[in-house]
């Protein structure tokens, strides 16, 4: 029984690092700054295959890359006409869904990633939301229109195809964030897949913070809201003040 | 010259954040509106999120106010103590307001509420305003040139106790009509998020008949102590005043204010009236036709969290 065991556990340990095909990847950025002046800042994601032995000769070797920004709830409002004019009147709330979602790919997600794979990594964009008993039977279509709206937005971007990928080995993409990104950690995973199935997979964050004034103005808001208020008002009355007296001074 | 706006949490021009100050500050200026109706819709439309536009506009006001009322105070049009009298009734007001407010966002048709309140009261002031205000002119013109001083009957309103002498404006009435006015201004203040300038101008004109030339003073006095305290509890409670966006607002809005109040001695009063007018309409038929249009989205997303 115990020599049993003793096998099962032998083979379990060998079984995880004789991968036979693993990925090295790395990211022009360890961590992104909001400063004052930040308009957005570009990822580019590179890196390689590492093989034991010759790949096997079955389906071509695809690379995903996903970068996710934190998730937060959202409720989708629906607008229909009512005595004339347009109100909101269907809502949904939706538990999950990031603020930043970009899906960066070797060629059409259907065709590299199969649905179950899909379904316990959550790659695509559909499965990234997260909608919990929400009791609608149209919920498909609110976050059909979330997608919608945040792709017009560039918060989420799909671009099948832009993974550069030379002789089943190098691969390199660059992601685009917009300059409305939430604080946060950005999780950046690259999945390697063969005929559907993910052979490896590779997860690295990436902090993005607010820096310098950013900081301090958001830390005074949050932590000191009456200071921070009053702070507001004395530099509006002292603005209004100055340019009463340096218009007063030109006339004179 | 892109700025990052730390609370807002987007990054805008900044040229084009000076350049929208400024114009809204001359409107202020020449006409004593805060500018608010005109401004927080533009906000919405260069993309910051709603509940930080209404706060930081809200900071915006009281420095564009403070600077058109200095330069008020030095050609002696403000009412201080009808402004005194107007600003208790509006502090109040905008108290009951902000609970009205809590209340609509609960039921989740404060966007609807809010701009039925926008196409209602725009519409009934600027049509009223703009007809009064042509009459006015046609009148001038028949007299030869000389506006004949409209006089007031007596009313109801004569009938009220607690009277008091308003002597920059001319008036001997009752303490009651300002509160009240005061209040209802307050209320709509808080719940649409502006000054409420728009509205108290013609209210004090038509029914507390004051000159118009005190007018533009006396509600310039009062919205600096109604924003400024709306600045606070947005500060408090929501956290969605933006000290940046603020900033950059209030520097073009403080020399705009300035500019406008020197174009606004030199309009005749029925000028001045008739162009307010016209501006109110033009927003007014804006956001009605945007509730009657189909919109090419109807879907709409909200961030659950702060200031819902």
């Amino acid at each position: 029984m115990l020599r049993v065991l003793g096998l099962v556990a032998v083979a379990l340990a060998l079984a995880t690092p004789l991968k036979a095909e693993q990925v090295v990847a790395g990211l022009s950025q360890e961590a992104i700054s909001i400063t004052t002046n930040f308009a957005g800042s570009e990822i580019l994601i590179y890196g390689a295959v590492r093989r034991e032995e010759p790949p096997p000769g079955s389906a071509p070797m695809e690379v995903i890359v996903t970068v996710q920004g934190p998730s937060r709830a959202v409720t989708v409002r629906r607008k229909e006409r009512r005595f004339g004019i347009w109100v909101n009147t269907d809502a949904t709330r939706i538990n999950e869904a990031p603020t930043f979602y970009a899906v960066s790919s070797t060629g059409p997600l259907d065709a590299i990633l199969s649905q179950t794979e899909d379904l316990r990594h959550r790659i695509t964009l559909a499965r990234a939301i997260r909608a919990v008993g929400t009791g609608r039977t149209d919920q498909d279509v609110f976050n059909a229109a979330l997608i919608r709206i945040r792709t017009q937005d560039a918060a989420y971007q799909l671009t099948e195809g832009a993974v550069r990928f030379r002789e089943q080995t190098l691969f390199d993409t660059s992601i685009r964030l917009p300059a409305n990104l939430t604080e946060g950690e950005y999780v950046t995973r690259i999945f390697l897949t063969r005929g559907g199935a993910v052979v490896d997979v590779y997860e690295q964050t990436i902090p993005v913070r607010k820096v310098g004034l950013e900081r301090m103005i958001y830390t005074l808001a949050h932590e000191r809201p009456l200071v921070y208020g009053l702070l507001s008002l004395f530099i509006a009355i002292a603005a209004g003040w100055m340019a009463s007296a340096l218009f007063r001074a030109i006339r004179r | 010259m892109q700025i990052y706006l730390p609370i807002a949490e987007v990054s805008v021009n900044a040229f084009l954040l000076l350049g929208l100050g400024g114009i809204v500050g001359i409107l202020s200026g020449m006409f004593g509106v805060g500018g608010g109706f005109l401004m927080t819709p533009l906000l919405f439309f260069i993309g910051i999120p709603p509940a930080v536009a209404v706060a930081t506009e809200a900071n915006q006001i009281v420095a564009s106010s403070f600077s058109g009322v200095l330069a008020h105070l030095k050609r002696k049009t403000v009412d201080l103590r009808m402004g005194t009298v107007l600003m208790l009734g509006g502090v109040v007001g905008a108290a009951i307001g902000v609970q009205v407010f809590a209340a609509l966002t609960a039921i989740g048709q404060v966007d609807l509420l809010v701009k039925l309140c926008y196409v209602v009261f725009l519409g009934i002031i600027g049509t009223l305003m703009f007809f009064e205000s042509l009459r006015a002119i046609r009148r001038a013109r028949a007299s030869g040139g000389v506006a004949t001083p409209v006089r007031r009957h007596r009313t109801w309103m004569d009938k009220l106790p607690f009277k008091m002498r308003f002597r920059t404006s001319g008036l001997y009435i009752s303490v009651i009509p300002p509160i009240a006015v005061g209040v209802f201004v307050g209320l709509l203040a808080a719940i649409m998020g502006v000054g409420g300038g728009f509205i108290m101008v013609p209210a004090m004109i038509y029914l507390l008949g004051m000159p118009t030339k005190v007018v533009v003073g006396t509600s310039l006095f009062q919205i600096i102590f109604v924003t400024g305290i709306a600045t606070l509890l947005h500060a408090t409670t929501n956290y969605t005043v933006d000290m940046v966006l603020a900033v950059l607002l209030l520097v073009g809005g403080v020399i705009g204010a300035q500019i406008g109040a020197a174009i606004g001695v030199k309009l005749k009063a029925e000028q001045l009236r008739i162009l307010l007018a016209v501006m109110v309409l033009a927003v007014c038929g804006k956001l009605a036709f945007d509730l009657l249009v189909m919109p090419a989205e109807l879907y709409g997303i909200a961030f659950d969290g702060a200031g819902h």
